[in-house]
């Protein structure tokens, strides 16, 4: 018997591994948020947009920066605001309710049908911050505090977290997510891939891009090492560049559009260097 | 398989066990939750379906997935694919429920909460069905109605299962260990240094005015009788101050590597008030110096001066040399750095103008109890200069 995911296999434009599958797959059925780790560029936040695509959910998406706070999710009550008005008597100050603004998580809680909810690198914010959002995201609800509203989730949204592993994410958090890490991909996988955005590209070219891709990977002292979104765009640019295959063999045409630091150029340039005195 | 937990425990909560022998923190909850995955099938009735479910629902970090797989494949070794024997574990146990480990309250209370029946039925449902299609166990979610989607089904087609990967049996899976560069206790990957060091702060509030102070407002507010009067105040900021020594050469050299990743994660995290890094060879005795090539000298009264109390140093070295380096007047090891009184009077003295200081080393943990670096102990905590060391290190500081 086939699965329902791979009735599908073959249509679609995001590209992954058996064991993401399995965890999106298992996530949904234990009604858990899935927490997602990887390597930046190895399609973490991707994952929620094809996710919502192939179940026809809209998506919200809540981008966790530093100075973000658990509460800002939920709702913001503009104070501030309230206090001006009173001030200038410019609106009603007594209906509370127009100052609440629903940040993503209240939305998703709140909304009629059910919804993907993003909460993309949470480790960006404060090392409280997950703890925070242990409440809301266990009971599917939260109160507005100003107005003694209650809203409880009609349809428990799906959530999926990404983390860059900036900080560590506290154990009781942990505990109830869902965890996959997102192996970077293997050569064969990178192929199907790369495949997905330059459909054209002759089997030699590839074979070669691929092999210099993670030669430069694997290169002791770089720092930043080139990750599957800097590879598709270096092939697209060698493309639009139109290089003939020796180029590629010879050397590392247009690296800048792999390597982002200039130490990590002059380390690939010593190397190539050295490699070819070997010779 | 250790066979006297299987016995005891059976395969299923002998395995738990073993993951937490291993260190794994798996609790109660987490082991339900994968009886409860189990009773939903989502295992596919197949070992290497139940190693992923497993893995996702015990593990929380990258760091333990190599362990995991070591358990795994340590207890699970010729064990078929077919996982008819767990199922029938489970099965006997939802049948009596005791609480496997009933001295510890967290196990009782977590099976109170839990409603077994409804599990009972799930699994009855599931293994009925299941023997009547005979398909050895493709039941997934979505076609059972037990999932958040029901009959509608889950269909996430466009999640396209990719490459010609062949993942083999569970415990071939589980034996390849691929995670093992994640180990905590083995990588020293700048970005996770920075993580661990992230842990040393003490918020402050200094800055721009940003947020609004109420409680400030209101009182401010009510002495102007009610004429709206708004204060705010800076938002809070890491107020914690590192000053790094490093030792640089000589024995320290096949050390770089680890001491660079210390020390470019320090850099880029940009998470201090202030952060600065010194030089020093084997000991510190008159001055440390602010480049490797021991050129710009500073001496010990004025780096006391730059840095405050607050302050906290932390020295990374081998802390391997003579003894006399540290035990004799004139004992330095460079002709320049005449030293009057011993080098350990000179590292406690720096000691002492800090409020928290301490050493990390990167030699095996094994060469600790070498003469010199016995001494370099009396005056400094030391720690290991790995990952979980430096997360040692960074506990003690801050709780200074």
């Amino acid at each position: 018997m086939q699965t329902p995911f791979d009735k599908f296999a073959g249509t679609s434009r995001y590209i992954t591994s058996e064991p993401l599958r399995q965890a999106v797959n298992i996530a949904v059925a234990l009604r858990r948020p899935l927490l997602i780790k990887g390597e930046p560029g190895t399609g973490k936040t991707l994952l929620a947009s094809a996710v919502a695509e192939d179940l026809h959910l809209s998506m919200l998406t809540w981008n966790v920066k530093s100075t973000s706070k658990a509460q800002d999710g939920l709702y913001v009550y503009d104070t501030v605001q309230r206090l001006q008005d009173s001030r200038f008597g410019d609106r009603d100050v007594s209906d509370i309710r127009q100052y609440i603004r629903l940040g993503p998580l209240g939305q998703a809680l709140v909304s009629d049908e059910q919804v993907v909810l993003l909460i993309d690198e949470i480790d960006k914010a404060d090392l409280e911050f997950p703890n925070d959002l242990l409440h809301e995201l266990d009971a599917m609800q939260f109160t507005v505090t100003e107005t003694g509203d209650t809203h409880k989730a009609r349809q428990r949204p799906l959530v999926i977290i990404t983390s860059n592993a900036e900080k560590e994410l506290p154990d009781p958090f942990l505990r109830r997510c869902i965890f996959h890490f997102i192996e970077f991909p293997s050569p064969e996988l990178m192929a199907t891939i790369v495949r997905v955005h330059h459909p054209d590209l002759p089997e030699r070219l590839m074979n070669q891009c691929l092999q210099k891709f993670y030669w430069l990977r694997e290169l002791p002292g770089i720092r930043k090492r080139p990750s599957t979104s800097e590879l598709i765009d270096w092939i697209g640019a060698l493309v639009a560049a139109g290089l003939p295959l020796e180029d590629i063999q010879k050397g590392l045409p247009l690296a800048g559009a792999l390597l982002k630091k200039p130490e990590d150029l002059e380390v690939c340039a010593g190397s190539s260097r050295a490699r070819s005195t070997w010779r | 398989m250790s066979d006297a937990l299987q016995s005891r425990h059976g395969v299923l909560l002998g395995f738990f066990y073993a993951l937490r022998s291993r260190g794994l923190k798996v609790t109660p909850t987490q082991w339900l939750t994968v009886i409860e995955g189990l009773c939903l099938g989502l295992h596919a009735a197949s070992l290497l379906g139940f190693y992923s479910m497993a893995r996702a629902i015990l593990v929380k970090d990258e760091s333990e997935l190599d362990d995991f797989d070591l358990v795994f494949a340590a207890h699970f070794q010729g064990m078929p694919e077919a996982l008819r024997s767990i199922e029938q574990e489970i099965f006997d146990w939802l049948e009596t429920p005791v609480a496997p480990y009933p001295i510890d309250p967290q196990w009782r209370q977590t099976l109170e909460q839990v409603d077994i029946e409804a599990l009972r039925t799930k699994l009855e449902e599931r293994l009925a069905q299941q023997k009547e299609r005979h398909d050895g166990g493709s039941h997934w979610v979505g076609t059972g109605g037990t999932s958040a989607f029901g009959h509608s089904g889950f269909h996430p087609g466009g999640i396209r299962v990719g490459g010609q990967e062949r993942l083999g049996t569970a415990v071939q899976v589980a034996a390849q260990r691929r995670f093992r560069e994640h180990r905590r206790d083995q990588v020293l990957e700048t970005r996770q240094m920075g993580v661990a060091l992230k842990k040393l702060r003490a918020l402050s509030r200094e800055g721009q005015a940003e947020e609004l102070d109420l409680e400030a407002t209101i009182e401010a507010s009510a002495k102007a009788a009610g004429e709206l009067e708004l204060v705010f105040t800076p938002p809070r900021h890491n107020a914690m101050s590192l000053l790094l020594a490093m030792d640089v050469g000589g024995s320290m050299e096949p050390y770089r590597r680890m001491v660079d990743a210390l020390f470019s994660a320090a850099h880029a995290i940009r998470h201090f008030k202030r952060f600065e890094h010194v030089y020093f060879h084997n000991c510190i005795y008159e001055r440390v110096y602010q480049d490797a090539a021991f050129e710009h000298g500073i001496p010990l009264s004025e780096l006391q001066h730059r840095f405050d109390r607050d302050t906290r140093l932390v020295l990374v070295g081998d802390a391997h040399m003579y003894p006399g380096e540290l035990t004799q007047r004139w004992g330095a090891l460079s002709y320049y750095d005449q030293n009057e009184k011993p080098g350990l009077a000179y590292l406690a003295l720096l000691r002492d103008h800090f409020k928290a200081a301490a050493w990390l080393n990167p030699m095996d943990e094994r060469w600790w109890e070498a003469p010199s670096t016995r001494l370099v102990r009396q005056v400094f905590p030391m720690y290991p200069l790995t990952v979980a060391g430096v997360a040692d290190l960074v506990k003690n500081l801050a709780k200074a």
